[in-house]
């Protein structure tokens, strides 16, 4: 859910409907979502960010290094 | 072929004396930032203790090795400052020197703390920016590193070509704090 789905690159050869999903198309959910956010003017980082975008609640962060890694 | 002349990023525009503090360029310095490759820190950290004598730093901070100093530089970055780097780091992490690439400037007297103040959001209170500490962070809108050299001084490193700007902003910060003292 959420921009954080940028981690999940299809395959190269997955098609032109896949690809444009990939690109183009997000949910953009009342509520829980990831984001992909970057530490600019800082440490340089990129983080996906569980947060609400009903209540501006913030569930978590993790580096998106390691998100990326534990589904592998 | 084409004759071409070194020019330092400062060079013309430092060094400035004005009130309690000065700003003059630190030039010369090798510079080469340090990534560890996936999973390579401990390799690495070793690597940087035989060549080097350099631990990896924790973040904000600088650790000073063998004639050379390893400058926290962002997540899983840090800037070996002073040295070359030895082959042997190169199987753990990419190296690329940017020994041109940094306009450097040492900042320093008692009112040095003051003039910082007026150009970074950087929380520069002893406690909690004292020597051998270093952060990313904007100075007057710029991605930059600055990093607590000692008691009265600073040392502050922005891309190159911002050089012009970074003196302006110093110097117009550094004529305020002067008329106020």
């Amino acid at each position: 859910m959420g921009h954080a789905l940028a981690l999940e690159r299809p395959a190269p050869d997955a098609g032109a409907q896949v690809w444009d999903d990939y690109v183009h198309n997000r949910e953009n959910p009342a509520g829980e979502t990831r984001d992909l956010w970057y530490h600019g003017l800082g440490c340089g980082a990129w983080l996906v960010v569980h947060r609400n975008t009903v209540t501006h609640e913030i569930y978590g962060a993790a580096l998106a290094r390691d998100v990326k890694g534990a589904g592998q | 072929m084409a004759e071409l002349i070194a020019k330092s990023p400062c060079e013309g525009l430092l060094p400035l004396d004005l009130g309690q503090v000065q700003a003059r360029e630190v030039v010369g310095q090798p510079m080469a930032l340090v990534a560890p490759f996936k999973g390579a820190a401990g390799p690495l950290g070793a690597a940087l203790m035989a060549a080097h004598g350099l631990s990896w730093p924790d973040p904000g901070k600088v650790v000073q090795g063998q004639g050379c100093q390893l400058q926290w530089f962002g997540h899983s970055h840090a800037m070996l400052v002073g040295c070359p780097p030895s082959d042997s780091l190169r199987t753990h992490a990419a190296i690329s020197d940017q020994s041109d690439a940094w306009a450097v400037v040492a900042l320093e007297g008692p009112d040095a703390a003051a003039v910082l103040a007026r150009l970074t959001p950087l929380d520069l209170r002893d406690s909690q920016f004292g020597p051998g500490d270093t952060a990313r962070t904007e100075l007057f809108h710029m991605s930059a590193a600055i990093t607590r050299s000692g008691a009265q001084s600073y040392q502050i490193m922005v891309f190159r070509s911002m050089a012009g700007t970074l003196v302006h902003d110093l110097k117009t910060a550094m004529q305020a704090v002067a008329a106020r003292s």
